[in-house]
């Protein structure tokens, strides 16, 4: 009995030590590449191709200002933010609007619209980015903010105002009742009742569009030439795609583009993840 | 007089509640449901994309489309992609999850690793990985650290110009298209993982089933709802493929990675073929949402029966 209850621990351990050194592989996988990037944006273009130290002699930090700087990714960065705080806004907006209509109001055609809502995003439609091209230059909404930002708006709805009719449905419409007794309009109740209390599913969607409009590529390539209002992503493709790559610079540009991500995910990354564990099942 | 008074507010009321959805309406219509139906009509016209003059061709874009060799090429690129990310990303989420849904040590250091290459844009991973599969020589070193590496562990038959040479290129491409990928299979899983009761797997034990047992008896069965979701938001994803092509090779290798996407795009600012660029976009999208609809009916067909 003693000596069963003893191989049961030594196969224990194996399969223990068998699992975190299988993790462990994969987690390496997962940060070595980083780390090599912000390695090699710390060194010059002639060390650059040569020195494969993990750590490298001198380590130029000035890499980074010339990038920002010289190598316009501090532009970059500022449209990247400003898209993404505007969009994110827009999106919140809009769709907690609709959502809550959705969800507690009454007009002719709700199910109607609703419905519409959902099938978009049950249809990819991965060709409709040349039909919306070709309406964007018809408006003469190409090589401007507030198109490049309206385009994204739409691309993030259909999910948030699903997200967010399912969190009103289940929530207690005591506090309404309470606010509009005390004759609270429907704008205000929207805004000082429910927008307060959905705040975790406002949480939700703001980690996925902030996300999902930071690493955006496919309309900022087709909708913005113009290197004064590109964001990070696009303008990393045009630095690369210039004639001479300076290595060290556009290291440090991925890492520019790469750190306020995995910073910001790394301080929420308890609610990141669940944002991404969906109950569809 | 008396009506009026009645219908008034009432109407006044709803034609309210309609305004908080009105910002939502416009912006999709606009944005959405026109160039969803827009893609339809143009995929029956040739067009240039500039001239106020498009020509009905009814379906020759289709026709054309049908013996358009690259075409396929392209869908069969990504398909090998796809078949990828299928088998062996979640291969290996699917292993992780299970080895993370237990007690064990560094289980929160592992989830918030794994899950940092899905953050990540495209861009930046398929540059990262370009820079490390950099194929080029300097001073008779490797600059790419892959490269490197091999040829220092005495393994320099295996040195290859990866991202350059057909046979390996779209290799590559699926390999890290299933690093960005993976953790956000683990964590979808190990999701559906920890929401099956402990006490079915107690339960299974005292009645004697070994460790395969208990997996394909109790977890997969309870897990099939999950897989089948990662299987399709997995097929979804990797067929729609392009960004990380883009970062990864540029419009280098022309023809070996082709895929769908970059087909439409060169179809409409290569060579200015709207309509043909759209009827792309028609035959493409109607192939995916079969495929999705195909795995749902079998996932259902498979819940009836177990």
């Amino acid at each position: 009995m003693a000596f069963n209850m003893h191989s049961y621990q030594i196969t224990g351990v194996i399969k223990s030590i068998v699992i975190h050194a299988f993790c462990m592989a994969v987690a390496l996988t997962c940060l070595f590449p980083l780390f090599w990037i912000v390695r090699s944006a710390l060194m010059t273009n002639e060390t650059i191709f040569i020195d494969k130290s993990l750590i490298p002699a001198d380590l130029h930090f000035d890499n980074f200002q010339i990038a920002w700087t010289a190598g316009n990714f501090g532009m970059y960065f500022f449209n990247s933010v400003f898209y993404t705080v505007s969009v994110v806004l827009g999106i919140v907006v809009v769709s907690s609007l609709a959502a809550y209509a959705f969800s507690r109001l009454n007009f002719p055609g709700k199910n109607f619209f609703f419905y519409i809502f959902v099938a978009a995003m049950m249809i990819p439609l991965p060709g409709a980015f040349v039909p919306l091209y070709s309406l964007m230059v018809k408006l003469g909404l190409v090589n401007t903010r507030i198109g490049y930002i309206l385009c994204m708006i739409n691309v993030g709805l259909s999910l948030s105002i699903l997200l967010l009719k399912t969190f009103f449905d289940k929530m207690p419409q005591d506090l309404e009742n309470a606010a509009r007794i005390d004759g609270c309009s429907k704008l205000g109740i929207w805004w000082h009742v429910a927008l307060p209390l959905a705040q975790p599913a406002i949480a939700v969607i703001v980690i996925f569009n902030s996300l999902n409009v930071w690493n955006e590529y496919i309309l900022a390539m087709l909708l913005l030439n113009e290197k004064t209002l590109m964001p990070l992503q696009r303008g990393l493709m045009v630095f690369q795609g210039s004639h001479s790559v300076d290595y060290p610079f556009l290291m440090a540009g991925l890492t520019i583009a790469a750190a306020p991500i995995i910073i910001i995910y790394l301080f929420m990354q308890k609610h990141i993840i669940k944002a991404y564990q969906p109950e569809l099942w | 007089m008396k009506v009026k008074n009645f219908l008034l507010p009432q109407f006044k009321d709803k034609f309210e509640n309609f305004l908080f959805i009105v910002p939502a309406v416009a912006i999709f219509s606009v944005f959405y449901i026109y160039p969803f139906f827009d893609i339809f009509r143009l995929s029956l016209h040739e067009w240039n994309g500039i001239s106020p003059y498009r020509e009905f061709v009814g379906l020759a874009n289709f026709k054309e489309l049908m013996q358009d060799k690259v075409w396929w090429d392209s869908i069969r690129n990504a398909g090998f992609i796809t078949l990828v990310a299928l088998t062996f990303q979640n291969a290996l989420a699917l292993a992780l999850a299970l080895a993370c849904d237990r007690e064990i040590r560094l289980k929160r250091f592992y989830r918030v690793v794994f899950f940092i290459p899905p953050v990540l844009s495209e861009i930046v991973v398929g540059l990262i990985w370009q820079w490390i599969l950099y194929a080029g020589k300097q001073n008779g070193e490797y600059i790419g650290l892959l490269n490197y590496f091999l040829y220092k562990s005495g393994l320099p038959h295996l040195v290859n110009n990866w991202l350059s040479n057909p046979d390996t290129v779209l290799a590559c491409i699926a390999i890290v298209h299933s690093w960005k990928g993976f953790g956000w299979g683990f964590i979808m899983l190990l999701a559906g993982l920890q929401t099956i009761d402990r006490q079915l797997y107690e339960a299974a034990k005292v009645d004697g089933a070994g460790s395969w047992n208990i997996f394909r008896n109790v977890t997969m069965p309870m897990m099939l709802p999950v897989i089948v979701v990662v299987m399709i938001l997995t097929i979804l994803g990797s067929m729609q493929v392009f960004v990380l092509i883009l970062s990864m090779v540029g419009q280098g290798l022309v023809y070996h990675t082709e895929v769908p996407v970059t087909r439409i795009l060169l179809s409409m600012t290569g060579t200015n073929q709207f309509g043909y660029a759209c009827a792309q976009g028609v035959v493409f999208g109607m192939l995916l949402v079969a495929v999705s609809f195909a795995l749902k009916k079998l996932s259902n067909k498979m819940k009836q029966e177990s």
